[in-house]
């Protein structure tokens, strides 16, 4: 028991290595706050673009959608980082960071998105249509509004995603809650700061876990 | 001499190899309710959908109070708020009330502000006997009563000329009524009306004409009384005696 106390929850390592992981939850906010945006604002694009039913651009769309869901992102991540100053262009970490991250969620944004909009009946489509309003006009007040509720849980569940999925910039020693959670390992010789760095994202999903689960249920029992 | 609101003129339509439309001239008259009846796959639905163009003939002429809805660049959202349009399906934006759902294209459309709008919507709605339901979401609402806002969204538009889709064939029997009630009052008004329905007894009461589709072409068509009173066309007996066997 000692034993575990002393490697797993030693209050003394917790207490230095405190502000360090501190610094890495705020770069993982960081990184989350802007990924999650930008993944939403592609994902959405992916979808309203693939919505209008151009041949060649649907194409386009589907080898994107399909190519950064298949690709791993770890992979994507030691490419973009490691690859680009070959190609002459020096990015700083967190761009480069963020580039991989919004190729990939903006193409699972896109897939939620997308099923959003084919869940609306063709027929408010055609009452929008028919009262004057524009293609662009009937996405925004009657297709989208009504899109998004519908796949709000798988929204929020890719969101959760996303989150945890930023810790994979430590592999490019992007100062994240994993990475600095490792290097105080490191330096330590004690997983505790792991065990601390667990608690944290813990903390900062279980709301979101909640909210889920919550809107799960009741559109459970809204059918 | 009343003037035509509708005049189609050598309509065409296909989907596919199929063709649905095999060369429709008809006219509308101002105030007249024309009504359209014939078998399922007649092309009926596809005729009044043609004319707002939520589907796209191949060839022949539409024009709504004198103006080609066909031509190139035709402004076709600003005459669609002319032709109104009320389907079988209601197809009510679930996600806002009743007025939300009349006054969306008063707002967007036409440019109105929320409280000129919301005037009119009101007014719209009051015209359908829903004065009480401005606030109601369409999941609140009857059958009946949905059609009913479906309606109200039209008018509210103030359009020429109102075209209907099975308006009541999604309702429960005792929902119709009060559809056609309205769509009476409507008639009454001065309303141009195109109903493709099979409610015959409304048609024999309110119908100015009765068109008879088959096969994609205009088979027989003439006053409620003379077509179902003593229908020549025999297509059309063998079409009346099925549904009212």
């Amino acid at each position: 028991m000692d034993a575990i106390l002393q490697n797993f929850f030693n209050m003394e390592i917790a207490s230095k290595a405190g502000v360090f992981l501190l610094k890495g939850l705020g770069m993982t906010l960081l990184l989350s706050a802007i990924v999650i945006p930008l993944g939403l604002l592609g994902g959405l694009a992916v979808a309203v673009l693939g919505s209008l039913k151009k041949k060649w651009l649907s194409v386009l769309l589907i080898v994107y959608v399909d190519f950064f869901r298949a690709f791993p992102p770890l992979v994507l991540l030691i490419f973009i980082y490691f690859g680009t100053p070959f190609l002459g262009l020096d990015i700083p970490k967190l761009l480069a960071v963020a580039i991989g991250f919004f190729l990939n969620t903006s193409s699972y944004y896109g897939e939620v998105f997308r099923a959003g909009i084919e869940s609306i009946p063709k027929g408010q489509f055609e009452a929008a249509r028919s009262t004057g309003l524009s293609g662009s006009q009937t996405l925004r007040f009657v297709i989208l509004p009504q899109a998004v509720r519908n796949v709000l849980p798988d929204l929020i569940s890719n969101t959760l995603e996303v989150i945890k999925l930023t810790s994979l910039a430590s592999v490019v020693a992007l100062p994240e809650l994993l990475n600095n959670a490792r290097q105080a390992q490191a330096l330590t010789y004690n997983p505790t700061p792991i065990v601390l760095a667990a608690l944290m994202y813990l903390v900062l999903l279980w709301p979101l876990v909640r909210l889920l689960s919550r809107l799960e249920h009741k559109s459970i029992s809204m059918h | 001499m009343s003037k035509a609101i509708l005049d189609i003129a050598a309509l065409h339509k296909s989907y596919g190899a199929t063709p649905v439309l095999k060369g429709i001239d008809m006219a509308v008259n101002e105030n007249e309710l024309v009504f359209i009846i014939g078998p399922s796959g007649s092309g009926k639905s596809t005729l009044l959908r043609c004319c707002n163009r939520l589907e796209e003939p191949e060839s022949g002429s539409i024009l709504v109070d004198g103006t080609d809805i066909l031509r190139p660049g035709v402004d076709l959202n600003r005459l669609r708020q002319k032709i109104g349009m009320v389907f079988q399906s209601f197809n009510l934006y679930p996600h806002m009330t009743a007025l939300g759902n009349v006054t969306l294209a008063l707002r967007k459309v036409q440019g109105m502000e929320k409280e000129a709008a919301e005037e009119k919507g009101r007014a719209a709605l009051a015209r359908v006997g829903l004065a009480e339901k401005v606030n109601a979401y369409p999941n609140e609402l009857s059958g009946g009563q949905q059609q009913r806002v479906g309606i109200a969204r039209s008018l509210a538009l103030e359009p020429r000329i109102v075209l209907f889709d099975e308006p009541t064939s999604a309702l429960d029997p005792e929902l119709v009524g009060g559809v056609l009630k309205v769509m009476r009052e409507l008639k009454e008004s001065g309303m141009t009306m195109v109903v493709v329905s099979h409610e015959m007894a409304f048609a024999r009461a309110a119908a100015d004409r009765v068109i008879f589709m088959d096969k994609g072409v205009i088979a027989d068509q003439g006053a409620p009384e003379d077509m179902f009173g003593n229908p020549k066309h025999e297509r059309l007996r063998e079409f009346l005696s099925r549904i009212q066997h």
